[in-house]
């Protein structure tokens, strides 16, 4: 249980992939612009992460170790990963029409992103087991929901403000990611103080 | 007992090449064909099995349209954009990536007139050079004043001689805000290819010899705007036109009109041949220097 938290707190804080990784930066720019589309894409990466977690796990151990056959990881879990973002589609068009309407071109886009290959590569580095990985997947996701939360209210503070004209757009946005990503590194060191 | 016979002819190593057998090859080839056709049955189903009952126009629309997701309509994708369509909510001409086959095909479907989106520029109508060796037409006196075409254009209609021609104080270049007008020998002159289409520029031209025209392609254009009499044009100006109608005579088309001793093209009919370029004696008629930029039949 102890282990389950650490792996949580850290993927939501001290290693939140894209504050601390630099994962997932361009849904990160190009989602965050009203709130309500960055929780929807939230939810969707998480749910996909989550997914991704618990199909590449079994087929890295029994496919890709079974057959000795490791150095094709990158290129399955990419397949995984397509085909899998390609379901969730299917099924949110179906199920939620609401959502997948808002969502738009960037449901599919999931599959480019690249946290969600990052967390399947790492949970293998990492040697965690089946349930690990699917703990480590929901703190990716829930970490990756956060930034953007926090990152699309900056925003809308920036939007107000009276920026210089040569800073103006994707500059400043780029200024105010690496400051919001400075403060989670105030999160350093967490994890050794909350259960070390 | 066959197995026992493939397996064997597996581990041969490949002739030539140190360490590599065929098993190396096919069981990887074979993992990933597996998994691919797992994954692609299963998504198969699943569309079968959340199958949405869309609405057949639509559908068809969406069977029309490139599939790029592109978002350049202004819609979140091609099947929102489809919707749009189908629904009557939303014009068919709005896919660029498409293009004119795209338009014309969705209207066929919608039974609508297809609306032409062609890209154009804005083109100064006056090819008179008032500076440098090769000038065409010279000033008739010294302006001293306010530097802007507007204020020149006031005092008897500028300083050129020809008094329909471009001033060439940039009114223009200074209306453009994509920096895409020069001042070249005294004239205003517009790179197509930063031109986005705004008109400022036609608006701020005190003289109005700043047109729109499509901008791919061999266009023809007559560039100049001097209405008078053949004798008064060439006295002014060595590449005006002096109404001398050889050009409706090739013109296969039937595009160019002549008004007074004015001479102008009709761009929707002009098939950019080029008659009319290679007859008119003063050279007054211009033309792009590229070939006819046909926009590409996507597949749907």
């Amino acid at each position: 249980m102890r282990t389950m938290l650490i792996i949580l707190f850290s993927a939501i804080l001290v290693d939140n992939f894209v504050l601390s990784r630099f994962l997932g930066i361009c849904p990160f720019l190009g989602v965050s612009k009203s709130l309500k589309t960055a929780m929807g894409m939230g939810f969707a990466v998480l749910f996909v992460l989550v997914l991704a977690a618990a199909i590449t796990w079994p087929i890295n151990r029994y496919l890709l170790e079974g057959f000795g056959i490791e150095f094709l990881r990158t290129l399955v879990f990419i397949l995984v990963i397509a085909a899998l973002v390609q379901l969730v589609e299917t099924i949110l068009k179906k199920m939620l029409p609401p959502l997948y309407k808002a969502l738009g071109i960037y449901l599919p886009l999931i599959t480019t992103n690249c946290a969600v290959l990052g967390l399947t590569i790492l949970n293998i580095d990492n040697g965690y087991d089946f349930v690990q990985s699917l703990v480590n997947g929901a703190g990716v996701g829930l970490g990756f929901m956060l930034a953007l939360f926090l990152f699309s209210g900056v925003r809308s503070r920036v939007d107000r403000a009276d920026v210089p004209a040569f800073l103006k757009g994707l500059p400043i946005t780029l200024v105010a990611a690496s400051l919001v990503s400075l403060s989670f590194f105030g999160f350093k060191g967490l994890i050794e103080r909350l259960f070390g | 007992m066959l197995h026992a016979l493939i397996l064997p002819l597996f581990r041969l190593p490949l002739a030539g090449l140190a360490g590599i057998t065929l098993e190396s090859i096919a069981v990887p080839v074979g993992a990933t064909a597996v998994l691919a056709l797992v994954f692609g049955t299963g998504l198969a189903l699943a569309a079968k099995f959340f199958q949405v009952p869309g609405n057949e126009k639509q559908a068809a629309v969406r069977d029309l349209l490139p599939g790029a997701n592109c978002g350049a309509c202004g819609y979140a994708g091609c099947d929102s954009y489809a919707e749009a369509v189908a629904n009557g909510e939303a014009i068919p001409s709005l896919c660029t990536v498409g293009g004119q086959a795209t338009t014309s095909a969705l209207s066929a479907l919608m039974g609508v007139e297809a609306v032409a989106a062609v890209p154009r520029t804005a083109w100064v109508m006056c090819n008179g050079k008032r500076t440098g060796p090769n000038a065409h037409t010279s000033p008739r006196a010294r302006y001293v004043g306010l530097e802007t075409c507007a204020a020149a254009s006031l005092v008897f209609s500028g300083d050129g001689s020809c008094t329909f021609g471009c001033v060439g104080l940039g009114d223009c270049i200074r209306a453009c805000p994509y920096d895409a007008i020069d001042l070249v020998d005294g004239i205003a002159v517009i790179r197509p290819e930063k031109c986005r289409e705004c008109e400022l520029c036609v608006a701020a031209c005190p003289k109005k010899i700043i047109y729109m025209i499509p901008r791919d392609g061999a266009i023809h254009r007559v560039q100049c705007r001097n209405p008078s009499a053949a004798l008064d044009t060439r006295k002014v100006c060595s590449v005006g036109c002096i109404g001398c109608g050889r050009c409706t005579k090739v013109c296969p088309s039937g595009a160019i009109r002549v008004e007074g001793a004015l001479a102008s093209i009709n761009q929707s009919v002009c098939t950019h041949c080029g008659a009319c370029f290679d007859v008119c004696p003063t050279r007054a008629i211009t033309r792009a220097a590229e070939p006819p930029v046909i926009p590409p039949a996507m597949p749907s």
